[in-house]
């Protein structure tokens, strides 16, 4: 109760921090609709390529584009947190009685917060440029719900590196390090079938794979909700140790100061 | 028997290899005084802080806050004191009177409780006015007034200050001395100051301790020390740096003890200083050693510092600077 509680503090204070910077708000929310119109307009045409079966390559790349910008956002999430570290915020309420655990909690709830405000917005953009999602609408809330939880677990493991780093550069380097290989390990921009076979088996183990393929699947005419909920069950069991590893990294900072 | 309100116990601390910030400290603080450690920086005070308010563990020794250890029950510590550390603790990005309701909450303060505590803080610190202005705007004696505020927003029977106005300028700094003498004074909390400025020590604390590398090489109250002194300070500048020869040209003349020289400073102790200078100045000119000025002072917490670590404050603190 307490935990919850204290989360909740958390993360009206890290909303409340956003809410403070309209630009970075409005840079947060223009990316993503960059990314989905430049890549969308790049490969338009690789659906023509025979093995695609997609009517719409914007239909297509939608989920993809969510989930990417769920993980690229949430990935940063460690920056703030060294710089509390700096400002000595983390040290105060380190010495309060705050549980460890709610301190990485609040940031990461913002986090899936910030993400399903940027996953409305792609969304919506894809309708009015012609995609349609057949799924219906509980096919776009698991899409969500999905790049919420791949939001969560790069920003518990963003601040776990950032209490064992409590270096900027060297989160810039891990994060930059992972984020992209990581999107193009995956079906975000192409089919399965058209990739070599070593990202086909490589994509299996990739978390951001499990979400493109969970988001797009739900969001089909056919959806396999077999294969969505195993995803699902990857990506949680993902968030859970990644919490644990966030939350021990208390320690290393603590040995640190 | 009565708990003190803090105890250290050979508290050792090493960083990596080289580096031992505690080695062997120990020192108890009694209940509702204001206790100073003084030291320069590099000495072991702010690691001293950290261990006693739980943010890192000694690798030897124990210690205890208002009777709890601090390694066995550090949660239980951490609902009893108050802590301003180094630097700031504040939310730039916060009002003054969100950082202290996110503060007061934390400790479990609810609804109206916790908004008439944030209230009488404001107005107690002089941030009534500011209190809803981003804390980013606000001059370092408001942002330092705001983190006193927030370490007492739960009432704590300990507080701890590390070195509460390192960078504030004169007025600012004894704006906060203010406010820290009414803590013991009126509110009758425990607090352990540490500070690298002899004077705050002298003005604010019941009793100090004198940390060099990692120990404590002196406590007492202030008079205390100064009195084991045993009399005035001698200071003469000399023209020239002559070191070793000065302390010699010295060495017969009568009631003289503890010379040291340091470049163009000669220090030295006498029972009645202003009866000994002449003999020293005479003894001075005898062998051909210029003088430029003299003085005789009270003896002051400098004074004592160079009695017990064997350097000048100012000699320590530049030695800090270089191996750093």
């Amino acid at each position: 109760m307490t935990l919850v509680r204290q989360t909740g503090y958390m993360t009206v204070r890290h909303l409340r921090e956003l809410w403070r910077q309209p630009w970075f708000i409005a840079v947060t929310l223009v990316q993503p609709v960059i990314w989905l119109l430049l890549f969308g307009a790049l490969f338009k045409r690789v659906i023509e390529i025979p093995g695609f079966h997609a009517h719409s390559y914007i239909a297509f790349l939608a989920p993809g584009i969510v989930v990417m910008t769920a993980m690229f956002n949430s990935a940063w999430s460690g920056m703030a947190l060294i710089d509390d570290i700096n400002r000595g915020v983390t040290s105060r309420f380190l010495v309060s009685p705050v549980r460890r655990e709610a301190l990485i909690a609040g940031r990461i709830v913002k986090e899936a917060v910030v993400v399903v405000i940027q996953s409305v917005i792609i969304v919506a953009l894809a309708l009015v440029v012609g995609a349609s999602f057949p799924g219906g609408p509980g096919g776009v809330a698991a899409l969500f719900a999905v790049s919420a939880l791949l939001g969560a677990t790069f920003g518990a493991l963003s601040n776990g590196f950032a209490l064992i780093m409590r270096q900027e550069e060297a989160l810039i380097g891990a994060v930059q390090f992972i984020v992209l290989p990581l999107t193009f390990l995956s079906t975000t921009f192409l089919a399965s079938n058209l990739m070599p076979k070593w990202i086909q088996h490589a994509s299996d183990f990739n978390p951001v794979n499990w979400a493109v393929l969970a988001g797009r699947t739900a969001t089909s005419t056919h959806p396999d909700w077999g294969l969505a909920a195993s995803r699902a069950g990857f990506l949680l069991a993902l968030l859970a140790a990644c919490l644990v590893f966030a939350t021990r990294a208390f320690r290393s900072y603590q040995r640190s100061v | 028997m009565e708990a003190k309100a803090i105890e250290a116990e050979g508290l050792v601390k090493a960083y990596g290899k080289d580096v031992r910030a505690l080695n062997g400290l120990s020192f108890e603080v009694e209940e509702g005084t204001v206790f100073a450690l003084l030291g320069p920086n590099g000495a072991g005070k702010s690691t001293t802080v950290k261990v006693l308010t739980t943010l890192t563990l000694p690798d030897e020794g124990s210690a205890s806050v208002a009777g709890v250890d601090v390694a066995a029950q550090p949660d239980l510590v951490r609902r009893t004191i108050g802590v301003v550390s180094q630097g700031s603790g504040v939310d730039i990005q916060a009002t003054g009177r969100e950082n202290l309701r996110l503060q007061g909450q934390i400790y479990g303060l609810r609804r109206s409780a916790l908004e008439q505590r944030a209230q009488e803080l404001l107005e107690q610190f002089g941030l009534a006015d500011a209190a809803d202005r981003v804390a980013r705007g606000y001059s370092g004696g408001m942002q330092r007034r705001l983190d006193i505020a927030m370490s007492l927003v739960h009432d704590p029977k300990v507080l701890f200050l590390d070195e509460p106005t390192t960078g504030l300028d004169p007025e600012v700094r004894a704006d906060v001395w203010r406010h820290i003498s009414s803590l013991a004074s009126e509110q009758r909390k425990t607090v352990l100051l540490t500070t690298h400025y002899l004077e705050e020590a002298d003005q604010l604390a019941a009793e100090l301790a004198i940390v060099d590398r990692g120990r404590i090489v002196a406590q007492g109250t202030p008079d205390e020390l100064k009195r084991e002194l045993r009399g005035d300070a001698i200071h003469v500048e000399l023209d020239r740096s002559v070191n070793g020869s000065a302390s010699g040209a010295l060495a017969a003349v009568e009631g003289i003890r503890d010379v040291t020289v340091d470049d163009r400073a000669l220090r030295a102790r006498a029972v009645d200083g202003g009866r000994a200078l002449p003999a020293v100045l005479q003894a001075l000119e005898w062998h051909g050693i210029g003088v430029a000025s003299a003085r005789v002072a009270r003896p002051s917490l400098d004074d004592v510092y160079l009695r017990y670590t064997g350097r000048t404050f100012d000699a320590a603190e530049a030695e800090t600077e270089v191996t750093r």
